[in-house]
């Protein structure tokens, strides 16, 4: 059980350094904001495993406030990118 | 046994994250790259919490998982759309090979309007 829970973690480790991949080497900046976007998720996901693996439940709750900020900061770089204002 | 069933379902998720970060790194094109990653791993993530909540039986962390997963369902694709829609109207170009541009005949038909 040990083994298979580290291999869960080295498989969400592979996809967060290639979303950093991705951070680094993006062209333009639409391809950080996907990138900063699945990374997001992906540490999600990363929170729930933990949780259980620790049997800690607050794990979850801040899988829960991830996801929220994770959702608003990325509304708030396509606004960027759209070039329009907050209020429109 | 259910435990067994969660534990497959994290296994599946993780894969699932995996294919659309390898799309991520992949794919030539921001669009190509929103379509790979945002759908793979949408589903990835909410299949590993669904993975935890099983694995982990009754009680808040269970309850909380769900939560979390459908939050992800709801507002993963919401995010991607807003993105592809920014991308987009700050002139990322699209790749040579791409065949067809219905977002722009689109435009030009609401403008003639």
């Amino acid at each position: 059980m040990q083994i298979l829970m580290q291999i869960f973690f080295l498989g969400l480790c592979a996809c967060c350094f290639m979303c950093l991949y991705r951070i680094g080497r993006g062209p333009s900046a639409p391809d950080r904001t996907v990138a900063i976007d699945i990374l997001g998720i992906v540490v999600v996901g990363f929170c729930g495993l933990l949780g259980l693996t620790t049997g800690q439940d607050f794990y979850l709750t801040v899988a829960l406030a991830w996801a929220l900020l994770s959702f608003i900061g990325t509304i708030a770089l396509a606004k960027f990118l759209e070039g329009r204002s907050f209020d429109e | 046994m259910s435990d067994v069933i969660g534990y497959i379902l994290i296994a599946l998720g993780i894969l699932f994250n995996l294919f659309g970060c390898v799309g991520l790194v992949r794919f030539p094109d921001v669009y190509n790259r929103l379509q790979a990653s945002t759908k793979c791993v949408t589903l990835g993530t909410f299949l590993l919490l669904v993975g935890v909540a099983l694995a982990n039986g009754t009680g808040p962390m269970a309850a909380k998982a769900l939560i979390c997963g459908v939050f992800v369902l709801v507002t993963s694709p919401t995010a991607a759309h807003a993105i592809a829609k920014g991308a987009y109207a700050s002139g990322v170009a699209l790749w040579e090979g791409t065949v067809v541009d219905q977002y722009a005949e689109h435009v030009k038909r609401a403008k003639s309007k």
